[in-house]
This record gives structure tokens, C-alpha cells and sequence, in this order.
């Protein structure tokens, strides 16, 4: 097989792109691919500081290793999730890549934070997902971080295959709040909350892998332990087997949607207008923010559990 | 030939000089899920592993949180 671009001999088959690739010739497309996905949609300007969510994954690791490689100005965010084995890995990962680049990285560990509330301790109390518990705690730190750090972005490793699959979930429920939210740029809807961007929603879960693993990048190749039986993953399975025998048909799901779907979903309205959580000061919908009340909740129940023993 | 599944961690034996494609394929897997990588190389589907080899198919989805 030869490299579309050079005809040297290829290293990766992107069928999706009814193209193959040398190493040279990929770096530069898979850059090109995301640059083009940041500066076509606006997401920020040469002179912004970006702050990079970082999970020690081969996306977020990518997304941070092209900004830097293109002269943007970066800081990584490590969230130090608490899921043992798993969570520790990840961050000798992140960590290990931000001291060989000479990158600034903020690590930010859940159990040592002011609420001590780690993922799973969260998840054992309120017997609720992990991954519920989780992306509320992310959301959150997140945007505690960006705000504090004065960053006007946060972008994220969102990949095309995990849009795909949100698509798919949002369509298969109609989510219209949802739908009229899913684009690759957020902008601020809070003055309390930051741009929010995914520059690799163009580039699928197997271009990242390809990039990180030509590039030497260590990434934590274990799947999060608490991920097996997420939806996620089912929409993903599918959309595999759709794009196996229909190739580019998830590329063409997001893209399409996004020119032709999702203008028809951007006048719905808010379910409810932001205040500021009385507890945190946080955007929030009532009194308290969805993390504010997830960590009430824990107390709650804790405290049951207590007298009940 | 030896193959190492990532992140399972499995080792299988498979005998005989095959072709990328036709190994993923005979293990069941969906083509473009998996990098197939042999010592610091990346293998297309065209390419053959010899059985002295030893290959790494290793998964590329992740997922759990939006």
C-alpha cells in the first residue's frame, strides 16, 4: 500500500479518507486536519492561552502534543479521578509528558481537594454510575480551573467517534436541549463559564492512536475499569460496524449534522436560566450547581448510613 | 506467530505466514479498531507476518464519559 500523498510505502489505511499514509505524510495531515478544525470554527486566536484537559489518554495527549507543535500556548489539567490503579497510571502518563516536553501541567487530585470526594467514594455512596458521578466532577473542575487560571478556552480530546456516538444517543432519545448543543465550539453561556472546544472532532479514535503511537507518546492503553457496559461504548460498536461496511459514514453523521442538522435544533430554548450556586458560586439552574448537590447528596448519604448502623 | 491483544492483555499463538487483514478478521475484530503493530512499526492490511513474528493488535476505542 502506498502513501496517498508521497507514494512511499504507507503506515496507515484510513478507509473513511479512501486514503493511506507514510509517517511524515500522516503527522502532517492529522495536524493539518486539526488545525483547520480550530481556525474553521473559530475556536481560538494565536494570542489565547489554552487550557488542555488531559486525561493520559491517546486524544487528550495528542490534542496537546499538536497544539504545542503548532505554537499555541498551553497549559495541561490533570484531574486525579481516584480510580485506583487506573487513575495512577494516568497521571505518571500525563505527568511524564509534560516534564519531557517542558509543559506546564496543573494537577489537581479529587480526594485532596476541598470536598476529599474522589470518584468512587462518590459512586458508593449516591449508588449511582461512575461515569454520572464523574462527568459532573470533570465539568466542574473544569470550569474552576479555567476561571481561575483566567483562561478564556478549555479544550478537550473529543474525538469524531465519540461524537459520533453522542449524536447517535442524542438522536435515539431526541435530546433536543442536546442536539442544539452539540458543536465543536461551546461559547460561554455564564460569564462564570469559558469557550469550550474539541479540535479533534474531525479526527477518528483510530488518527489519534496512529498519531500518538508515531510520535512516541505514552498513553495509558487500559480502559477506565468503570467504562465496561457504558452506552457510549454500545453506539460506538455499532458505528464501527456501519463504518466497516459503509466507510466514512461516521465523519459524514457528525459533519452533515453539524451543517445541516444542528441549525435546526439552535433556537431551542434553555431549559432554565443560570444563577450562581449559593454554595460554590458556580452557574447553576436552582440553588445549588450539579456538583454542589452531588457532594450533598453524599453527605445526606453518608450521614444515613451512619445512623442506620 | 505470537499476538499480544492490548489492553486485555491475551496472548494467542496463531501458526502460518497470514496477511494483517486476514488475521483481524479471523479474531473477529472490526477492521480500524485496532492498530496492528510489529516491533516500532504500524502494519496495513496488505502487509504479511511472517510466523516467527510477534504482533500487538492493539484497540484504539475508549470511552465511558461525556
Amino acid at each position: 500500500m502506498k502513501c496517498k500523498r508521497c507514494t512511499d510505502k504507507a503506515i496507515v489505511q484510513l478507509r473513511s479518507h479512501n486514503a493511506a499514509f507514510c509517517k511524515p505524510c500522516f503527522v502532517f495531515f492529522f495536524q493539518r486536519t486539526v488545525e483547520r478544525a480550530i481556525t474553521r470554527e473559530h475556536m481560538f486566536a494565536r494570542d489565547e492561552r489554552v487550557l488542555v484537559a488531559v486525561s493520559g489518554g491517546k486524544d487528550s495527549l495528542a490534542l496537546w502534543d499538536v497544539l504545542v507543535d503548532l505554537g499555541y500556548e498551553t497549559e495541561g489539567l490533570y484531574l486525579g479521578l481516584g480510580i485506583g490503579a487506573y487513575s495512577n497510571a494516568s497521571e505518571r502518563k500525563t505527568r511524564a509528558f509534560a516534564e519531557k516536553r517542558g509543559l506546564r501541567l496543573q494537577v489537581v487530585p479529587l480526594d485532596g481537594s476541598e470536598d476529599g470526594l474522589a470518584i468512587p467514594a462518590v459512586a458508593a455512596a449516591t449508588r449511582r454510575a461512575p461515569c454520572s458521578a464523574c462527568g459532573t466532577f470533570k465539568r466542574h473542575y473544569f470550569d474552576r480551573a479555567a476561571l481561575d487560571g483566567g483562561f478564556p478556552v478549555l479544550a478537550t480530546g473529543h474525538n469524531l467517534d465519540d461524537e459520533a456516538a453522542r449524536l447517535m444517543g442524542n438522536v435515539l432519545h431526541w435530546q433536543v436541549p442536546y442536539l442544539a448543543k452539540q458543536l465543536p465550539v461551546l461559547f460561554p453561556t455564564h460569564p462564570r463559564f469559558v469557550r469550550k472546544v474539541r479540535p479533534l472532532f474531525r479526527t477518528s479514535e483510530l488518527e489519534s492512536a496512529t498519531y500518538s503511537f508515531l510520535r512516541g507518546i505514552d498513553y495509558v492503553v487500559e480502559e477506565c475499569p468503570n467504562s465496561h457496559g457504558a452506552t457510549q461504548l454500545v453506539y460506538k460498536d455499532i458505528l464501527n460496524r456501519l463504518e466497516h461496511s459503509m466507510p466514512g459514514s461516521k465523519l459524514a453523521f457528525v459533519t452533515d449534522f453539524l451543517s445541516r442538522g444542528q441549525p435546526l435544533f439552535a433556537g431551542a430554548p434553555e431549559a432554565v436560566d443560570l444563577g450562581a450556586c449559593e454554595r460554590c458560586g458556580m452557574p447553576a439552574a436552582g440553588e445549588l450547581c450539579g456538583y454542589c448537590r452531588l457532594v450533598a447528596e453524599v453527605g445526606r448519604r453518608r450521614a444515613q448510613a451512619v445512623a442506620h448502623s | 506467530m505470537q499476538v499480544r491483544l492490548e489492553p486485555q492483555g491475551k496472548q494467542l499463538t496463531i501458526s502460518g505466514r497470514r496477511r494483517v487483514g486476514a488475521i483481524v478478521q479471523s479474531l473477529g475484530i472490526i477492521a480500524g479498531t485496532v492498530m496492528v503493530i510489529r516491533g516500532d512499526e504500524l502494519l496495513t492490511d496488505d502487509e504479511f507476518v511472517d510466523d516467527t513474528d510477534s504482533i500487538e493488535l492493539r484497540a484504539v476505542i475508549s470511552g465511558g464519559v461525556w
